[in-house]
């Protein structure tokens, strides 16, 4: 039985090296498609940081009239923690000094400037961060009923970014997706074609083969092992190429935005990846391989 | 052995016109016979062999070998049949990229010999058909003779119960059509069946064996020890 597996093995090899052409033609057009999956999936995990990240950093600074008593300013607090997926973080003047001596202590200019002063000129003020952009919406007009109370709204504004990043993502995804699909039918079809080729080239050795009774599976076998290794060379290369593509463009990515490192991206993700890549590979190598030998492949 | 009952094999021609290759044929052949099948060119010899390969399926009629019907065989089935049965054929059929001796370890390989046996058996078989000093020529370096000796050597190689050998001696000279006529006759002495289809007169006077003889696909005679008539 082993013996026997070896040796499928070692014809598919051997058509792989008699119709070398064929083969890299299936290795060719499994490449694009691994590689567009591939970098799919990359694109994917980036933009999800992106948003993540970039919903870390999003917040609203809403900053109280002097004389807000800070009761007030607890209520309006309690009220929008009601929605668990918003936090919000109560700064007291007292707070907000004491973190703006920490952060410029070192900064003679500024320390001075507080000095002449002579009292705390920083507001109370609440911290908001939400979860979903689109819940900053509903509390903007929440804020805008306390207008009494609040001296000035401090909006980030990175909704828009983040609208704009979940829409190129999205887009990208399904534009992706259509283009894949193509891609996927576009192989099966060439991988159906290079087997069908093989099995013309391999006419003689098959009909001798049929002729002293070897079983189907091996004279299958050895096409299906070709369509298979050509899946498995063809997803070892796009994994080369989607590291190097990382590699390369993960510092110049990184200046663009602050945090992104691709390349850590890569190889956090590295183990799913694989199993993408090299599932793809064979599934597409050895299914198109099987129909044509099904179809093809009288025994 | 080998059992035809009421087998009639019929092909359809591009014009959808039926052409019988074989009409109602029944025979039997025992475990051991040397068999000839003989007729002219289209008289329905080398259906009859490839029916005894399931090759082709009768359109009528069942084939018996070994008490199992191979009309109703599956796939599976058919390549455990195959695996009783050698054939040669007057053209080789011999693999031009493989030297004689991978032209035999091949068959072995694809059939599931061990590579022990394979070592063992392929120099022995090339010493019954004496090509042991050719084991290492390819099938272009060999004589019409040689070939026909070394495709003899492939249909024994995976120790089959039946030989078919359709016209084995059509591409060679009186010389080499004796010698392989010799081999073919030590081979059936080795206890294997042996049926050959043949249009040559000299083959059939030579060997004095049982002739089946067909015409326009049905049996015109079947004789113990028969001549060429026709």
């Amino acid at each position: 039985m082993i013996d026997q597996i070896k040796r499928t093995i070692k014809y598919g090899l051997k058509i792989i090296v008699r119709d070398g052409e064929i083969f890299l033609t299936s290795v060719f057009i499994l490449f694009l498609v691994i590689s567009l999956i591939s970098f799919l999936f990359i694109f994917k995990k980036t933009s999800e940081f992106l948003i993540s990240s970039f919903k870390e950093k999003a917040d609203i600074s809403v900053y109280f009239k002097e004389e807000t008593p800070e009761d007030e300013i607890l209520k309006i607090k309690d009220e929008i923690s009601k929605n668990p997926e918003i936090k919000v973080e109560f700064i007291s003047k007292e707070e907000a000094l004491k973190e703006f001596e920490k952060r410029h202590k070192e900064n003679q200019i500024l320390m001075n400037a507080l000095k002449e002063v002579g009292e705390n000129p920083f507001l109370a003020s609440l911290s908001i961060k939400a979860k979903e952009p689109n819940q900053y919406e509903e509390l903007l007009s929440f804020l805008k009923e306390k207008e009494s109370f609040i001296e000035k709204v401090d909006y980030s504004e990175r909704k828009p970014l983040i609208e704009r990043i979940f829409s190129l993502s999205s887009n990208l995804e399904k534009g992706g997706i259509l283009i894949s699909s193509v891609l996927i039918l576009i192989s099966i079809f060439v991988v159906f074609n290079t087997t069908r080729l093989s099995i013309t080239n391999f006419k003689e050795e098959i009909s001798i083969q049929r002729l002293v009774g070897a079983s189907s599976w091996f004279i299958r076998g050895q096409f299906l092992v070709q369509g298979m290794i050509a899946g498995i060379f063809s997803a070892l290369i796009s994994l080369l190429i989607v590291f190097l593509s990382c590699y390369f463009l993960s510092p110049k990515i990184s200046i663009l935005f602050e945090g992104l490192n691709l390349l850590e991206i890569f190889s956090s993700n590295l183990g799913i990846l694989i199993l993408i890549q090299f599932s793809a590979g064979i599934l597409l190598g050895s299914i198109p391989s099987l129909i044509a030998v099904r179809r093809f492949l009288k025994i | 052995m080998i059992k035809f009952q009421n087998v009639t094999k019929i092909f359809e021609t591009k014009n959808k016109q039926k052409v019988f290759a074989l009409k109602d044929v029944s025979f039997e052949i025992e475990k051991g016979e040397f068999v000839l099948i003989v007729g002219k060119s289209g008289a329905g010899k080398t259906t009859l062999l490839k029916l005894i390969f399931a090759e082709e399926k009768p359109t009528e009629g069942r084939i018996f070998f070994g008490g199992r019907d191979i009309t109703k065989m599956k796939d599976r089935e058919i390549s455990k049949l195959r695996r009783e049965i050698g054939v040669v054929f007057q053209d080789y059929k011999l693999l031009p990229t493989k030297t004689a001796f991978e032209n035999l370890s091949y068959i072995m390989e694809v059939t599931g010999f061990s590579d022990e046996e394979i070592k063992r058996d392929v120099p022995r078989v090339l010493e019954v058909v004496r090509l042991s000093d050719k084991s290492e020529c390819f099938p272009q370096e060999l004589s019409a003779g040689e070939k026909q000796r070394l495709s003899i050597a492939r249909a024994l190689i995976h120790r089959p119960k039946v030989i078919l050998a359709d016209e084995p001696t059509g591409n060679l000279d009186p010389y080499n059509t004796l010698e392989i006529l010799k081999v073919l006759e030590k081979i059936h002495q080795m206890d294997t069946t042996l049926i050959l289809a043949t249009h040559d007169k000299e083959v059939v006077n030579f060997l004095k064996k049982r002739v089946i003889t067909l015409e326009g696909g049905e049996i015109l005679r079947d004789e113990e020890k028969g001549r060429f008539v026709l």
